[in-house]
């Protein structure tokens, strides 16, 4: 079990809180200009990073917000939490883990 | 009592120092890597292929599953490729000449709600159209199948029937393992553990071999096989591929006389059981919410696992934990698996088999081993590729994989 700390609330039991996947991942500005590959890339494609991860998560019991987390997933420890936010926690970029396969 | 293991010799296979060069690579010496590296080897004639694992054989989820195994999925796609795996299973063990205990001991997929009710009968006539032996069974003909499961209305989530699947069953996952290797190590195929692809060799677009803790090993052709880690393997080379690597946890009991006859599974209240050779309840639940690589998940998964079990099978109350463990495992949004050619050229991947792989292995290594050696799917593993994910042809199994194993 997790010890995760709500930005809000404080540090609260795993079980209060329900997962959101990979944090600052928007919805596209003009979704009509994205070809197939690109639409697949922001519906199905994720980071899935082993180490640093910056994530969603939201405090279901309690406060009920959404908030971003830097959490390491091998060793599951949250490094730092903010509030929803345009910036990616942390000051890790997000697309710093970002590979351009060439996948198209 | 419940039956003994049989006895084994010290060593099944060679270990040998790798090559500098082969026609296959494949990285991962799991159950998939492994059958991959036997259908090549023994129905293709490419024999001079190398296994190569990061730690050693069988050491990821292969063996750290539940061992379920059945074909009763949804849509024609997955029945297709689950229904040629189970009857891969029933031939293995002559074919490999190695009884791995595999045991057709039936699986009940329990219903506890109207909509499972609906799922389940519609799944059993879409089994049935495509060949998959399935039945459905009311709350007295599940005690029939399984007369310790409690079937009373007085608990949180009666039973409402059940969906069963007679040649279901279970097997021995780490004697498998070892079948395999045995066999591909008598065909030829260097097994190679200890030893962790760090990157690849590519001419332009076309891989041309690995890197490796062990040196540089040039390839033909190289086939992903490595479950949880697929992403990272396949990022080395330039290729994404649409995973979530979540812990998926599982637990034994102490040894019991034969009490359980058959597998039970439910996603509605998350939880599978079944009893194993040796007499120990083998119990799993569904995976651990967040993204993880640690092999080890939350205890209030396995609390919520327990309850269940001890709600449904009321004289499990009694028995103790004896052991819990966790694997990592690779899943996709659609719940079912790629098997597929990759946008690299002689670059294979085969991946996203989730929670449920260990049932799909022969098939898995069946199709790889066709897609590797005619640089073209198998026709069972043409709707599984890469590129289902851009035509939008996904095959969602969640009604029949999402939580189940
Ligand atoms: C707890 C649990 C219960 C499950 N229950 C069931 C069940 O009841 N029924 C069912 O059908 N399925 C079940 N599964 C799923 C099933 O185990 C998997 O889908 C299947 O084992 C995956 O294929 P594999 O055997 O090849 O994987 P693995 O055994 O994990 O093999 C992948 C291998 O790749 C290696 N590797 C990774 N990176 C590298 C690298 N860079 N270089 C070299 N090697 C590398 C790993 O070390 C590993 O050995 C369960 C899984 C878990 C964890
Ligand atoms: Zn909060």
């Amino acid at each position: 079990m997790m010890l995760i700390p709500c930005p809000h609330c404080g540090p609260r039991n795993e079980t209060e809180f329900a997962y959101g996947g990979q944090a600052h991942v928007s919805h596209p500005e003009d979704p009509h200009a994205l070809d197939d590959a690109a639409w697949a890339r922001y519906l199905f494609y994720r980071e899935n990073p082993k180490g640093l991860f910056a994530e969603r998560w939201v405090h279901s019991a309690g406060c009920r917000r959404w908030f971003n987390a830097v959490r390491n997933t091998v060793t599951y420890e949250v490094q730092s939490v903010e509030p929803i936010g345009p910036r990616p926690p942390g000051g890790r970029p997000a697309e710093s883990t970002t590979s351009e396969g060439g996948h198209a | 009592m419940a039956v003994p293991p049989p006895e084994h010799p010290d060593f099944l296979w060679r270990n040998p120092e790798p090559k500098s060069s082969y026609d296959v690579v494949i990285v991962g010496g799991g159950g998939h890597g492994l059958t991959t590296a036997y259908y090549l080897a023994a129905h293709h004639g490419i024999t001079n292929v190398a296994v190569v694992e990061r730690g050693w054989l069988a050491g990821g989820n292969m063996a750290r599953n539940t061992a379920i195994i059945r074909s009763n999925y949804l849509w024609d796609e997955s029945a297709a490729i689950y229904e040629q795996s189970l009857k891969l299973w029933e031939q293995l063990p002559e074919e490999l000449d190695y009884d791995f205990l595999f045991s057709q001991r039936g699986v009940l997929n329990l219903a506890h709600t109207l909509g499972d009710v609906r799922e389940s009968r519609r799944r059993v006539e879409a089994n049935r159209l495509n060949g998959v032996d399935a039945e459905w069974l009311s709350p007295e003909e599940v005690q029939d199948v399984c007369p310790i499961i409690n079937t009373g209305d007085d608990i949180r989530y009666p039973i409402m029937g059940a969906t069963y699947q007679p040649r279901a069953g279970i097997a021995k996952h780490d004697h498998v393992a070892w079948a395999l290797a045995r066999r591909c190590d008598e065909l030829g195929v260097d097994l190679i553990q200890n030893c962790e692809v760090t990157g690849f060799l590519k001419d332009g677009n076309r891989v041309v071999g690995v890197e490796t803790t062990q040196g540089r090993i040039h390839a033909g052709k190289v086939g992903l096989a490595a479950a949880g880690h697929s992403s990272q393997v396949a990022e080395m080379a330039g290729v994404r591929l649409p995973i979530q690597s979540h812990p998926l946890q599982a637990l034994v009991s102490e040894l019991f006389e034969p009490v359980h006859p058959t597998v039970v599974m439910s996603n509605h209240v998350h939880v599978y059981v079944s009893q194993a050779h040796k007499g120990e309840l083998v119990l799993g639940a569904g995976i651990d919410q967040y993204v993880g690589y640690g092999q080890r998940g939350g205890f209030h998964v396995i609390e919520d696992q327990m309850a269940a079990a001890v709600e449904l099978f009321p004289m499990f109350g009694r028995a103790h934990v004896l052991r819990t463990w966790g694997g990592v495992v690779d899943t996709t949004l659609d719940a079912s698996p790629i098997i597929s050619k990759t946008p690299v050229d002689q670059l294979y991947v085969n991946c996203g088999w989730g929670t449920g792989g260990f049932k799909g292995t022969p098939a898995s290594g069946m199709t790889f081993a066709h897609t590797i050696a005619h640089d073209e799917p198998h026709p069972l593993n043409v709707p599984f590729s890469l590129e289902r994910f851009e035509t939008g042809f996904l095959i969602d199994e969640h009604g029949a994989a999402g939580v189940a194993h």
